[in-house]
Protein backbone atom coordinates (compact mmCIF):
# COMPACT_ATOMS: atom_id res chain seq x y z
CA UNK A 1 0.00 0.00 0.00
CA UNK A 2 1.09 3.69 -1.02
CA UNK A 3 -0.24 6.02 1.20
CA UNK A 4 -0.59 9.20 -0.92
CA UNK A 5 -1.26 11.66 2.20
CA UNK A 6 0.24 15.04 0.91
CA UNK A 7 1.34 16.79 -2.32
CA UNK A 8 4.27 14.67 -3.36
CA UNK A 9 6.52 17.59 -3.67
CA UNK A 10 9.06 15.25 -1.61
CA UNK A 11 9.54 13.45 -4.98
CA UNK A 12 12.45 14.51 -7.56
CA UNK A 13 13.96 13.23 -10.54
CA UNK A 14 17.43 12.11 -9.52
CA UNK A 15 20.05 13.79 -11.16
CA UNK A 16 18.57 16.67 -12.87
CA UNK A 17 17.37 20.07 -11.20
CA UNK A 18 14.21 21.13 -12.50
CA UNK A 19 13.42 24.65 -13.90
CA UNK A 20 13.19 27.02 -10.50
CA UNK A 21 14.36 23.69 -8.18
CA UNK A 22 18.06 25.45 -8.73
CA UNK A 23 19.75 26.48 -5.07
CA UNK A 24 20.06 30.07 -5.72
CA UNK A 25 23.25 31.53 -5.91
CA UNK A 26 23.42 33.85 -3.01
CA UNK A 27 22.36 30.19 -0.85
CA UNK A 28 25.67 28.52 -3.00
CA UNK A 29 28.69 29.48 -0.78
CA UNK A 30 27.02 29.37 2.72
CA UNK A 31 25.95 25.57 1.85
CA UNK A 32 29.33 24.98 0.62
CA UNK A 33 30.66 26.23 3.76
CA UNK A 34 28.72 24.32 6.01
CA UNK A 35 29.00 21.07 4.14
CA UNK A 36 33.04 22.04 4.33
CA UNK A 37 33.11 22.68 8.24
CA UNK A 38 30.76 19.27 8.94
CA UNK A 39 32.42 17.11 6.88
CA UNK A 40 36.27 18.79 8.13
CA UNK A 41 36.65 17.01 11.44
CA UNK A 42 35.69 13.58 9.51
CA UNK A 43 38.57 14.22 7.31
CA UNK A 44 40.88 14.90 10.00
CA UNK A 45 39.99 11.36 11.23
CA UNK A 46 40.74 9.58 8.05
CA UNK A 47 43.99 11.47 7.30
CA UNK A 48 45.05 11.01 10.85
CA UNK A 49 44.40 7.27 10.91
CA UNK A 50 46.58 4.79 11.77
CA UNK A 51 45.84 2.91 8.61
CA UNK A 52 48.70 0.63 8.93
CA UNK A 53 47.92 -0.68 12.05
CA UNK A 54 44.37 -1.00 11.68
CA UNK A 55 43.81 -4.40 11.23
CA UNK A 56 45.81 -5.04 14.43
CA UNK A 57 44.04 -1.92 16.73
CA UNK A 58 40.94 -3.35 15.80
CA UNK A 59 41.40 -6.91 16.51
CA UNK A 60 42.36 -5.79 20.33
CA UNK A 61 39.68 -8.29 22.03
CA UNK A 62 38.34 -5.28 24.40
CA UNK A 63 37.46 -3.00 21.23
CA UNK A 64 35.90 -5.78 19.97
CA UNK A 65 33.90 -6.75 23.13
CA UNK A 66 32.92 -2.80 23.43
CA UNK A 67 31.31 -2.63 19.78
CA UNK A 68 29.55 -5.90 20.38
CA UNK A 69 28.17 -4.69 23.27
CA UNK A 70 27.69 -1.09 21.67
CA UNK A 71 25.65 -2.92 18.93
CA UNK A 72 23.32 -5.17 21.36
CA UNK A 73 22.59 -2.33 23.63
CA UNK A 74 21.93 0.10 21.24
CA UNK A 75 19.42 -2.22 19.44
CA UNK A 76 18.04 -3.71 22.35
CA UNK A 77 17.49 0.31 23.09
CA UNK A 78 15.73 0.91 19.66
CA UNK A 79 13.44 -2.21 20.81
CA UNK A 80 12.45 -0.74 23.74
CA UNK A 81 11.94 2.52 22.04
CA UNK A 82 9.41 1.51 19.37
CA UNK A 83 7.79 -1.38 22.24
CA UNK A 84 6.93 2.14 24.47
CA UNK A 85 8.02 5.25 22.51
CA UNK A 86 5.26 4.34 19.40
CA UNK A 87 2.13 3.95 21.71
CA UNK A 88 3.76 6.98 23.59
CA UNK A 89 3.26 8.77 20.31
CA UNK A 90 0.03 7.69 19.65
CA UNK A 91 -1.57 8.93 22.46
CA UNK A 92 0.51 12.47 21.91
CA UNK A 93 -1.07 13.09 18.77
CA UNK A 94 -4.06 11.66 18.91
CA UNK A 95 -4.96 12.69 22.71
CA UNK A 96 -7.02 16.11 23.29
CA UNK A 97 -6.52 15.69 27.20
CA UNK A 98 -5.49 18.72 28.72
CA UNK A 99 -1.73 18.85 29.59
CA UNK A 100 -1.06 16.87 26.43
CA UNK A 101 1.64 19.41 25.33
CA UNK A 102 3.18 20.10 28.23
CA UNK A 103 3.93 16.39 28.53
CA UNK A 104 4.91 16.65 25.04
CA UNK A 105 7.42 19.08 26.13
CA UNK A 106 8.90 16.95 28.88
CA UNK A 107 9.20 13.55 27.27
CA UNK A 108 10.89 15.41 24.65
CA UNK A 109 13.86 17.29 26.90
CA UNK A 110 16.52 13.90 26.74
CA UNK A 111 16.15 15.44 23.25
CA UNK A 112 17.89 18.74 24.69
CA UNK A 113 19.48 17.76 28.10
CA UNK A 114 23.34 17.03 28.26
CA UNK A 115 23.44 13.68 28.18
CA UNK A 116 25.60 13.96 32.37
CA UNK A 117 22.13 15.07 33.06
CA UNK A 118 20.41 12.16 32.26
CA UNK A 119 22.74 9.92 33.22
CA UNK A 120 22.63 11.55 36.90
CA UNK A 121 18.78 11.88 37.00
CA UNK A 122 18.49 8.05 36.00
CA UNK A 123 21.28 7.18 38.87
CA UNK A 124 18.88 9.60 41.52
CA UNK A 125 15.75 7.69 40.13
CA UNK A 126 16.73 4.28 39.38
CA UNK A 127 20.33 3.84 41.39
CA UNK A 128 20.72 1.81 44.16
CA UNK A 129 19.94 4.46 46.73
CA UNK A 130 17.43 6.09 43.78
CA UNK A 131 13.59 7.01 44.80
CA UNK A 132 12.97 3.52 42.77
CA UNK A 133 15.93 2.27 42.70
CA UNK A 134 15.75 1.81 46.33
CA UNK A 135 12.87 -0.20 46.64
CA UNK A 136 14.14 -2.41 44.21
CA UNK A 137 17.44 -2.65 45.83
CA UNK A 138 15.38 -3.16 49.68
CA UNK A 139 13.26 -5.96 47.83
CA UNK A 140 15.11 -7.86 45.31
CA UNK A 141 18.97 -7.01 46.21
CA UNK A 142 19.19 -5.98 42.43
CA UNK A 143 20.64 -2.72 41.74
CA UNK A 144 21.04 -1.49 37.81
CA UNK A 145 24.15 0.73 37.78
CA UNK A 146 26.99 -1.10 36.29
CA UNK A 147 24.90 -3.68 34.75
CA UNK A 148 24.08 -4.08 31.35
CA UNK A 149 20.73 -3.13 31.55
CA UNK A 150 22.09 0.14 33.09
CA UNK A 151 23.45 0.84 29.42
CA UNK A 152 20.32 0.05 27.64
CA UNK A 153 18.08 1.56 29.87
CA UNK A 154 20.74 4.93 29.64
CA UNK A 155 20.38 4.72 25.76
CA UNK A 156 16.76 4.31 25.83
CA UNK A 157 16.50 7.46 27.68
CA UNK A 158 18.37 8.94 24.88
CA UNK A 159 17.48 7.87 21.82
CA UNK A 160 13.49 7.04 22.62
CA UNK A 161 12.70 10.72 22.18
CA UNK A 162 13.74 10.57 18.54
CA UNK A 163 11.89 7.77 17.50
CA UNK A 164 8.98 9.28 19.09
CA UNK A 165 9.66 12.70 17.89
CA UNK A 166 9.58 11.37 14.56
CA UNK A 167 6.39 9.21 14.73
CA UNK A 168 4.40 11.79 16.35
CA UNK A 169 4.91 14.01 13.76
CA UNK A 170 3.83 11.12 11.12
CA UNK A 171 1.00 10.42 12.67
CA UNK A 172 -0.33 14.63 12.65
CA UNK A 173 0.14 14.49 9.22
CA UNK A 174 -1.50 11.08 8.36
CA UNK A 175 -4.42 10.64 6.81
CA UNK A 176 -6.98 10.49 9.29
CA UNK A 177 -9.60 8.91 6.76
CA UNK A 178 -8.21 5.86 6.01
CA UNK A 179 -8.59 5.18 9.76
CA UNK A 180 -12.35 6.20 9.85
CA UNK A 181 -13.23 4.08 6.87
CA UNK A 182 -11.42 0.88 8.55
CA UNK A 183 -13.24 1.74 11.62
CA UNK A 184 -17.05 2.06 9.82
CA UNK A 185 -16.35 -0.79 8.21
CA UNK A 186 -16.19 -2.85 11.11
CA UNK A 187 -12.42 -2.75 12.55
CA UNK A 188 -11.85 -2.42 16.52
CA UNK A 189 -9.46 0.54 16.97
CA UNK A 190 -6.29 -1.77 17.62
CA UNK A 191 -6.94 -3.53 14.57
CA UNK A 192 -6.68 -0.25 13.37
CA UNK A 193 -3.80 0.55 14.36
CA UNK A 194 -2.01 -2.49 13.64
CA UNK A 195 -3.37 -2.52 10.14
CA UNK A 196 -4.38 0.86 8.98
CA UNK A 197 -2.11 3.30 11.10
CA UNK A 198 1.31 1.49 11.12
CA UNK A 199 1.81 0.93 7.24
CA UNK A 200 0.51 4.45 6.93
CA UNK A 201 3.51 5.63 9.44
CA UNK A 202 6.52 2.74 8.27
CA UNK A 203 8.76 5.36 6.95
CA UNK A 204 8.57 7.20 9.23
CA UNK A 205 8.92 4.27 12.09
CA UNK A 206 11.75 3.17 10.34
CA UNK A 207 13.24 6.64 10.00
CA UNK A 208 13.08 7.06 13.61
CA UNK A 209 14.17 3.60 14.16
CA UNK A 210 17.50 4.47 12.72
CA UNK A 211 17.97 7.76 14.21
CA UNK A 212 17.02 6.52 17.62
CA UNK A 213 19.83 3.26 17.06
CA UNK A 214 22.21 5.57 15.71
CA UNK A 215 22.02 8.03 18.49
CA UNK A 216 22.08 5.01 21.23
CA UNK A 217 25.34 3.63 19.62
CA UNK A 218 26.86 6.96 20.03
CA UNK A 219 25.78 7.42 23.50
CA UNK A 220 28.79 8.17 25.97
CA UNK A 221 27.46 10.90 28.76
CA UNK A 222 24.33 9.23 30.04
CA UNK A 223 26.14 5.78 29.81
CA UNK A 224 29.44 6.55 31.81
CA UNK A 225 27.23 8.53 34.38
CA UNK A 226 24.47 5.83 35.27
CA UNK A 227 26.54 2.36 34.24
CA UNK A 228 29.83 2.73 34.71
CA UNK A 229 32.41 1.13 32.64
CA UNK A 230 33.55 -1.95 32.90
CA UNK A 231 34.89 -3.68 29.78
CA UNK A 232 32.73 -6.45 28.52
CA UNK A 233 29.93 -5.60 30.32
CA UNK A 234 28.84 -1.62 30.37
CA UNK A 235 31.96 -0.11 28.66
CA UNK A 236 30.49 0.59 24.81
CA UNK A 237 32.18 1.53 22.40
CA UNK A 238 32.62 5.71 22.76
CA UNK A 239 33.82 5.01 26.44
CA UNK A 240 36.04 2.70 25.51
CA UNK A 241 37.20 5.11 22.91
CA UNK A 242 37.29 8.21 25.36
CA UNK A 243 39.26 5.69 27.42
CA UNK A 244 41.69 4.66 24.75
CA UNK A 245 42.60 8.67 24.04
CA UNK A 246 44.40 9.33 27.50
CA UNK A 247 46.81 6.85 26.72
CA UNK A 248 46.90 5.47 22.98
CA UNK A 249 45.16 8.40 20.66
CA UNK A 250 46.07 6.10 17.62
CA UNK A 251 43.74 3.18 18.83
CA UNK A 252 40.98 5.97 19.98
CA UNK A 253 41.70 7.48 16.17
CA UNK A 254 40.96 3.77 14.28
CA UNK A 255 38.41 2.66 17.38
CA UNK A 256 36.83 6.39 15.98
CA UNK A 257 36.72 5.44 12.12
CA UNK A 258 34.90 2.06 12.58
CA UNK A 259 32.06 3.68 14.94
CA UNK A 260 31.59 6.45 12.05
CA UNK A 261 31.69 3.96 9.65
CA UNK A 262 28.80 1.84 11.49
CA UNK A 263 27.00 5.30 12.01
CA UNK A 264 27.32 6.28 8.11
CA UNK A 265 26.20 2.91 7.23
CA UNK A 266 23.26 3.75 9.31
CA UNK A 267 22.38 6.66 7.89
CA UNK A 268 22.87 6.08 4.68
CA UNK A 269 20.04 3.41 4.90
CA UNK A 270 18.16 6.13 6.36
CA UNK A 271 18.62 8.73 3.44
CA UNK A 272 16.33 7.24 0.85
CA UNK A 273 13.56 7.31 3.32
CA UNK A 274 14.46 10.53 4.94
CA UNK A 275 14.38 12.36 1.34
CA UNK A 276 10.79 11.31 0.82
CA UNK A 277 8.85 11.29 3.69
CA UNK A 278 9.90 14.38 5.96
CA UNK A 279 10.53 13.08 9.61
CA UNK A 280 9.86 16.13 11.67
CA UNK A 281 13.52 16.24 12.60
CA UNK B 1 19.09 31.95 76.56
CA UNK B 2 21.23 35.37 77.55
CA UNK B 3 24.47 33.00 78.55
CA UNK B 4 23.88 31.32 75.54
CA UNK B 5 24.41 34.30 73.46
CA UNK B 6 27.47 35.20 75.90
CA UNK B 7 28.85 32.28 75.23
CA UNK B 8 28.38 32.08 71.32
CA UNK B 9 29.95 35.77 71.62
CA UNK B 10 33.19 34.58 73.53
CA UNK B 11 33.64 31.96 71.19
CA UNK B 12 32.96 34.34 68.07
CA UNK B 13 35.68 36.65 69.66
CA UNK B 14 38.09 34.34 70.26
CA UNK B 15 37.73 33.47 66.33
CA UNK B 16 37.96 36.39 65.28
CA UNK B 17 41.17 36.90 67.47
CA UNK B 18 42.93 33.58 66.18
CA UNK B 19 41.91 35.11 63.07
CA UNK B 20 43.43 38.24 62.99
CA UNK B 21 46.46 36.34 64.70
CA UNK B 22 46.44 34.45 61.34
CA UNK B 23 46.18 37.64 59.50
CA UNK B 24 48.90 38.96 60.46
CA UNK B 25 52.11 36.32 59.84
CA UNK B 26 50.12 36.73 56.11
CA UNK B 27 50.02 40.36 55.95
CA UNK B 28 53.70 40.06 55.32
CA UNK B 29 53.40 37.93 52.59
CA UNK B 30 50.63 40.44 50.81
CA UNK B 31 52.94 43.76 51.24
CA UNK B 32 56.23 41.67 49.87
CA UNK B 33 53.62 40.29 46.68
CA UNK B 34 52.38 43.63 46.29
CA UNK B 35 55.82 44.94 45.30
CA UNK B 36 55.92 41.80 42.98
CA UNK B 37 52.11 42.74 41.50
CA UNK B 38 53.89 46.43 40.77
CA UNK B 39 56.69 45.23 39.01
CA UNK B 40 53.92 44.20 36.39
CA UNK B 41 52.11 40.62 36.97
CA UNK B 42 48.80 41.19 35.23
CA UNK B 43 46.73 39.36 32.71
CA UNK B 44 45.56 35.54 32.71
CA UNK B 45 46.72 32.52 32.28
CA UNK B 46 45.03 29.08 32.27
CA UNK B 47 46.21 26.09 34.03
CA UNK B 48 45.71 23.08 33.10
CA UNK B 49 45.40 20.26 36.41
CA UNK B 50 45.02 17.13 37.59
CA UNK B 51 41.38 16.47 39.10
CA UNK B 52 42.50 15.85 42.41
CA UNK B 53 44.02 18.61 42.74
CA UNK B 54 40.28 20.60 42.19
CA UNK B 55 40.00 22.04 45.80
CA UNK B 56 43.79 22.85 46.47
CA UNK B 57 44.63 24.68 43.27
CA UNK B 58 41.32 26.57 43.40
CA UNK B 59 41.99 28.06 46.53
CA UNK B 60 45.75 28.45 45.82
CA UNK B 61 44.21 30.37 42.50
CA UNK B 62 41.88 32.50 44.70
CA UNK B 63 45.27 33.66 46.91
CA UNK B 64 47.17 34.27 43.92
CA UNK B 65 45.14 36.53 42.18
CA UNK B 66 44.25 38.22 45.96
CA UNK B 67 48.27 38.85 46.30
CA UNK B 68 48.31 40.29 42.21
CA UNK B 69 45.62 42.15 41.88
CA UNK B 70 45.19 42.50 37.95
CA UNK B 71 45.43 38.82 37.61
CA UNK B 72 43.56 36.02 36.54
CA UNK B 73 43.78 31.96 36.66
CA UNK B 74 41.66 30.28 35.03
CA UNK B 75 41.46 26.55 35.89
CA UNK B 76 41.13 23.05 33.46
CA UNK B 77 40.91 20.19 35.80
CA UNK B 78 39.89 16.79 34.64
CA UNK B 79 42.41 13.51 34.35
CA UNK B 80 45.81 14.00 33.60
CA UNK B 81 46.45 11.98 30.74
CA UNK B 82 43.44 13.70 28.82
CA UNK B 83 44.95 17.09 29.88
CA UNK B 84 48.52 15.61 28.52
CA UNK B 85 46.49 14.71 25.43
CA UNK B 86 44.69 18.36 25.45
CA UNK B 87 47.87 20.30 25.53
CA UNK B 88 49.88 18.29 22.99
CA UNK B 89 46.87 18.98 20.41
CA UNK B 90 47.50 22.48 20.76
CA UNK B 91 45.30 23.50 23.57
CA UNK B 92 45.88 27.08 24.98
CA UNK B 93 47.32 26.17 28.23
CA UNK B 94 49.67 28.21 30.46
CA UNK B 95 50.45 26.11 33.26
CA UNK B 96 50.32 22.09 33.66
CA UNK B 97 50.33 20.47 36.64
CA UNK B 98 49.93 16.33 36.60
CA UNK B 99 49.59 13.74 38.89
CA UNK B 100 51.74 11.61 37.24
CA UNK B 101 55.69 12.08 36.15
CA UNK B 102 54.16 10.16 33.33
CA UNK B 103 51.69 12.15 31.58
CA UNK B 104 54.26 15.37 32.57
CA UNK B 105 57.12 13.07 30.49
CA UNK B 106 54.72 13.31 27.62
CA UNK B 107 54.50 16.97 27.04
CA UNK B 108 57.83 17.52 27.66
CA UNK B 109 58.98 14.87 25.30
CA UNK B 110 56.77 16.58 22.60
CA UNK B 111 58.78 20.06 23.32
CA UNK B 112 55.84 21.51 25.03
CA UNK B 113 57.93 22.16 28.38
CA UNK B 114 61.25 21.48 30.39
CA UNK B 115 62.21 21.04 33.78
CA UNK B 116 58.76 19.93 35.46
CA UNK B 117 59.23 20.54 39.21
CA UNK B 118 57.72 18.03 41.85
CA UNK B 119 55.82 19.92 44.48
CA UNK B 120 53.71 17.42 45.74
CA UNK B 121 53.53 13.40 47.00
CA UNK B 122 49.84 11.81 47.19
CA UNK B 123 49.36 8.45 48.47
CA UNK B 124 45.91 5.95 48.29
CA UNK B 125 43.61 5.41 50.70
CA UNK B 126 40.17 3.79 50.52
CA UNK B 127 36.60 5.51 50.39
CA UNK B 128 33.58 4.27 51.76
CA UNK B 129 30.03 6.27 51.92
CA UNK B 130 29.61 7.67 55.34
CA UNK B 131 27.34 4.81 56.47
CA UNK B 132 29.40 1.91 55.05
CA UNK B 133 27.23 -0.21 53.96
CA UNK B 134 29.36 -3.21 53.05
CA UNK B 135 31.31 -2.51 56.13
CA UNK B 136 35.15 -1.92 54.43
CA UNK B 137 37.41 -1.44 56.76
CA UNK B 138 40.29 -3.09 55.09
CA UNK B 139 42.20 -3.89 51.73
CA UNK B 140 40.72 -7.20 51.82
CA UNK B 141 36.91 -6.58 52.25
CA UNK B 142 37.38 -5.36 48.49
CA UNK B 143 37.58 -8.68 47.53
CA UNK B 144 34.71 -9.65 48.29
CA UNK B 145 32.22 -10.02 45.61
CA UNK B 146 29.26 -8.40 46.95
CA UNK B 147 31.07 -5.50 47.56
CA UNK B 148 30.86 -2.67 44.85
CA UNK B 149 34.67 -1.09 44.36
CA UNK B 150 34.98 1.70 41.81
CA UNK B 151 38.14 2.52 40.51
CA UNK B 152 39.57 5.03 38.44
CA UNK B 153 40.45 3.31 34.90
CA UNK B 154 44.17 1.73 34.08
CA UNK B 155 44.61 4.63 31.54
CA UNK B 156 44.35 7.63 34.28
CA UNK B 157 47.07 8.14 37.14
CA UNK B 158 44.87 7.00 40.40
CA UNK B 159 43.78 3.80 38.58
CA UNK B 160 47.61 3.10 37.77
CA UNK B 161 48.19 3.67 41.61
CA UNK B 162 45.25 1.67 42.79
CA UNK B 163 46.42 -1.33 40.88
CA UNK B 164 49.98 -0.61 42.06
CA UNK B 165 48.09 -1.01 45.95
CA UNK B 166 46.30 -4.57 45.03
CA UNK B 167 49.80 -5.59 43.27
CA UNK B 168 51.72 -4.85 46.71
CA UNK B 169 49.34 -6.43 48.63
CA UNK B 170 49.03 -9.46 46.11
CA UNK B 171 44.93 -9.51 45.53
CA UNK B 172 42.92 -9.33 43.24
CA UNK B 173 39.88 -7.08 43.05
CA UNK B 174 37.37 -6.81 40.21
CA UNK B 175 35.44 -2.99 39.96
CA UNK B 176 32.25 -2.69 38.37
CA UNK B 177 33.56 -0.01 37.15
CA UNK B 178 36.38 1.91 35.56
CA UNK B 179 35.68 5.71 36.18
CA UNK B 180 37.33 8.56 33.32
CA UNK B 181 39.08 10.40 36.59
CA UNK B 182 39.23 10.26 40.23
CA UNK B 183 36.16 12.51 40.61
CA UNK B 184 34.01 10.49 39.26
CA UNK B 185 35.14 7.40 40.84
CA UNK B 186 34.53 9.37 44.49
CA UNK B 187 30.82 11.24 43.41
CA UNK B 188 29.82 6.32 42.69
CA UNK B 189 31.01 6.85 46.56
CA UNK B 190 29.78 9.79 47.27
CA UNK B 191 25.95 9.43 46.04
CA UNK B 192 26.04 5.81 47.68
CA UNK B 193 26.09 3.50 44.28
CA UNK B 194 29.34 2.14 45.10
CA UNK B 195 30.15 0.39 47.91
CA UNK B 196 34.16 1.51 48.27
CA UNK B 197 37.06 2.81 45.81
CA UNK B 198 40.34 3.63 45.74
CA UNK B 199 41.44 7.29 45.77
CA UNK B 200 43.81 10.04 46.89
CA UNK B 201 44.43 10.82 50.68
CA UNK B 202 43.47 14.23 49.56
CA UNK B 203 40.44 13.27 47.53
CA UNK B 204 39.29 11.73 50.70
CA UNK B 205 39.88 14.58 53.13
CA UNK B 206 38.38 17.22 50.16
CA UNK B 207 34.86 15.41 50.36
CA UNK B 208 34.77 15.91 53.89
CA UNK B 209 31.87 14.00 55.56
CA UNK B 210 30.15 12.54 53.04
CA UNK B 211 32.90 9.57 52.95
CA UNK B 212 34.89 7.94 55.29
CA UNK B 213 38.25 7.08 54.67
CA UNK B 214 39.94 3.51 55.19
CA UNK B 215 43.73 4.23 55.60
CA UNK B 216 46.02 2.33 53.64
CA UNK B 217 48.76 0.27 55.27
CA UNK B 218 52.32 2.25 54.55
CA UNK B 219 53.89 -1.03 53.06
CA UNK B 220 51.79 -1.65 51.02
CA UNK B 221 50.45 1.79 49.86
CA UNK B 222 51.74 3.76 46.52
CA UNK B 223 52.29 7.42 46.50
CA UNK B 224 52.15 9.61 43.23
CA UNK B 225 54.57 12.78 42.64
CA UNK B 226 52.79 15.51 41.19
CA UNK B 227 55.08 17.59 38.76
CA UNK B 228 54.30 21.45 37.42
CA UNK B 229 55.95 22.81 34.81
CA UNK B 230 54.88 26.01 32.36
CA UNK B 231 54.28 25.75 29.14
CA UNK B 232 56.47 26.80 25.99
CA UNK B 233 53.04 27.50 24.21
CA UNK B 234 52.52 30.10 27.26
CA UNK B 235 51.34 33.63 25.66
CA UNK B 236 51.97 34.84 29.65
CA UNK B 237 55.34 33.45 30.45
CA UNK B 238 55.50 35.85 33.09
CA UNK B 239 52.48 35.42 35.43
CA UNK B 240 52.33 31.29 34.48
CA UNK B 241 56.03 31.29 36.09
CA UNK B 242 55.25 33.33 39.17
CA UNK B 243 51.99 30.77 39.01
CA UNK B 244 54.89 27.70 39.33
CA UNK B 245 56.78 29.69 41.77
CA UNK B 246 53.40 30.57 43.88
CA UNK B 247 52.80 26.71 44.19
CA UNK B 248 56.57 25.73 45.00
CA UNK B 249 57.09 28.79 47.70
CA UNK B 250 56.21 28.27 51.35
CA UNK B 251 52.68 29.83 51.04
CA UNK B 252 51.73 27.25 48.50
CA UNK B 253 53.12 24.03 50.05
CA UNK B 254 51.66 25.00 53.27
CA UNK B 255 47.95 24.94 51.54
CA UNK B 256 48.41 21.95 49.68
CA UNK B 257 49.60 20.12 52.71
CA UNK B 258 46.56 21.23 54.38
CA UNK B 259 44.66 19.87 52.00
CA UNK B 260 46.64 16.30 52.47
CA UNK B 261 49.35 16.45 49.78
CA UNK B 262 52.89 15.33 50.88
CA UNK B 263 55.79 16.86 50.66
CA UNK B 264 57.98 15.82 47.31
Amino acid sequence: MSPINRPRTGTRDRGVDRPGTRTPLPLLAPALVAALFLLLPLAGLLIRAPWAQLPELLSEPEALEALKLSLISATAATGLSLLFGVPLAFALARSRRPGISLLRALVTLPLVLPPVVGGLALLLALGRRGIVGGYLYEWFGFSLPYTVWAVIIAETFVAMPFLVVSVEGALRTADRGLEEAAATLGSKPFATFRRVTLPLIAPSLIAGSVLAWARALGEFGATITFAGSFPGTTQTMPIHIYLKLQNDPDAAIALSLVLLLVSVAALGLLRERWMNTGTGL
Amino acid sequence: MRRHTLTATAVLAAAALSLTACGGSSDSDDTSSSSSSSSGLSGEITVFAAASLTESFTALGTSFEAENPGTTVTFSFAASSALAEQINSGAPADVFASAATKNMDQVVDAGNASDPVTFANNTMEIAVPADNPAKVDSLDDLTDKDTKVVLCAEDVPCGVSARAVFDNAGITVTPVSNEVDVKSTLSKITLGEADAGVVYVTDVKAAGDKVTGVEIPDDVNASTAYPIATLKGSENAELAKAFEDYVLSDTGATQLESAGFAKP
